[in-house]
């Protein structure tokens, strides 16, 4: 991976994973998750606002809006599905506050570089994979062409 | 050294009621020596939020898979991953999980096949469990590790390889899919990762009977009347059929093998876990599209 294109807190969170034995990347991924913020309140009464990930196993929904030119992410998914709670709180995390330039030059690869392969399974990470590609999408769908 | 079957909860109307415990039942248990509870979900996570006090965590993918081949683990894999939790072959398992035991019946059809005597699942599972009310922890379990033997896996009683389910080609087939599968409109279920299937469809001759129409809203299984008008009036099954069940990767369709198997007590049941993501992507094999079954395709 081109390490100059991944913003440091995405690198910082990779790293911190790497660091980590398999057991304890789970712990990790349960912290993002209980960190994962609750949907603005403006949200709450605009859920078409929202897009659902449906490669997604448990039901996520994400937004992206630019507001002077920085992006912010939004993200929701139920207590019950705490894996794809963590995902989320990972690029919410990572991505919020950026340019959208910069997310968009986001390696498309990134969940698969923080070794959760093994802890839960490169199945499973294909969810990120998808969160991060509909991010992106949103992003170019609102840039001026 | 096992526990008592569960005989105060109303499961007498199942074929082998000793299959299933009770919420109740499970909790005036617990800790009771023999006895080893296991969750199993769909969630990786979901057990480090809270379990029921001192379970121990298996999971489909990491655990019961091997990593390289695609197949179930060997032996000594199992031996060493339920010996590690304190499974020892006389222990009593109870395996409960997410979404009405999907996973939970998973795992308990992986145990079969290494022909673990007593495993039973928790009626209801996680869902009716935290319903009710009853504890979790997130305490961290500390089982004592156990000798298991090395037993290798029988697959061929309760599980069917592509092979087996063309020369079972004209027997009695459940697609366990959702509907939007089973026709062909779609390769995964609704909300779920795309797994990889070059075509769409279901196997010819096979029954639509998504597998969740065995569980009642609080994830309990239906009643063996209903299960009947299911799966003998609807689908036609009859007493001595051979049945495969199959889905998309052999999961939801051990829900269907439980069912069959434990509560309808048709002997002869296998689950073809290759399912839809061989069947739909092998060469020149049958396949039907739309509502109806299908005919069985002359043999070639």
């Amino acid at each position: 991976m081109d390490s100059s294109t991944l913003p440091t807190r995405l690198a910082e969170t990779r790293d911190d994973f790497l660091a980590l034995g398999v057991s304890d990347r789970l712990q990790l991924l349960l912290e993002f998750s209980n960190e994962l913020p609750s949907l603005p309140a403006e949200y709450d009464e605009h859920p078409d606002l929202l897009e659902r990930v449906v490669e997604c196993q448990s039901p996520v929904f994400i937004f992206v809006e630019v507001v002077d030119g920085i992006a912010h992410l939004h993200a929701t998914a139920p207590a019950e599905s705490p894996t794809t709670r963590g995902f989320a709180s990972i690029l919410v995390q990572g991505i919020d506050g950026l340019a959208p330039q910069q997310v968009l030059a986001i390696p498309d690869d990134y969940p698969q570089t923080l070794g959760l392969g093994e802890a839960v399974s490169p199945l499973r990470v294909r969810g990120m994979t998808a969160m991060l590609a509909r991010v992106k999408r949103q992003l170019r769908e609102q840039l001026p062409a | 050294m096992s526990v008592e079957p569960d005989t105060g909860s109303g499961f007498a109307q199942y074929a082998n009621p000793e299959r299933l415990v009770s919420t109740g039942w499970l909790e005036a248990n617990l800790g009771r020596p023999g006895l080893v509870v296991v969750e199993s979900d769909e969630d990786v996570l979901l057990y480090e939020t809270g379990h029921i006090p001192g379970s121990v965590k298996v999971d489909w993918h990491t655990d019961l898979n091997d990593p390289v081949v695609r197949d179930y683990i060997d032996g000594a894999r199992f031996a060493a991953l339920v010996g590690g939790k304190g499974i020892s072959r006389d222990s009593t398992v109870v395996i409960y999980g997410d979404k009405s035991n999907w996973w939970a019946a998973y795992a308990l059809w992986v145990f079969t096949l290494f022909g673990h005597p007593d495993v039973r699942l928790l009626d209801g599972g996680r869902d009716l469990w935290i319903a009710e009310g009853r504890e979790l922890t997130t305490d961290a379990s500390t089982p004592v590790p156990v000798e298991y033997p090395v037993v290798e896996r029988a697959d061929g009683a309760i599980r069917a390889y592509k092979e087996d389910v063309l020369a079972h080609l004209g027997s009695p087939l459940i697609d366990v899919r959702s509907p939007e599968e089973y026709s062909g409109e779609r390769t995964s279920a609704p909300a779920y990762p795309d797994e990889g299937a070059l075509r769409a469809g279901h196997i010819p001759t096979a029954a639509s009977v998504p597998w969740g129409r065995a569980a009642a809203a609080d994830g309990t299984f239906r009643s063996r009347a209903e299960l009947d008008a299911i799966y003998r009036d609807e689908v036609g099954l009859d007493d001595g059929d051979a049945v495969i069940a199959y889905c998309r990767i052999g999961e939801r369709s051990s829900h269907t093998w439980f069912v069959l198997k434990h509560l309808l007590g048709f002997e002869d049941v296998r689950n073809y876990d290759g399912s839809w993501t061989e069947w739909g992507s092998a060469v020149r094999v049958p396949i039907a599209t739309g509502i109806e079954r299908g005919e069985t395709p002359a043999r070639s």
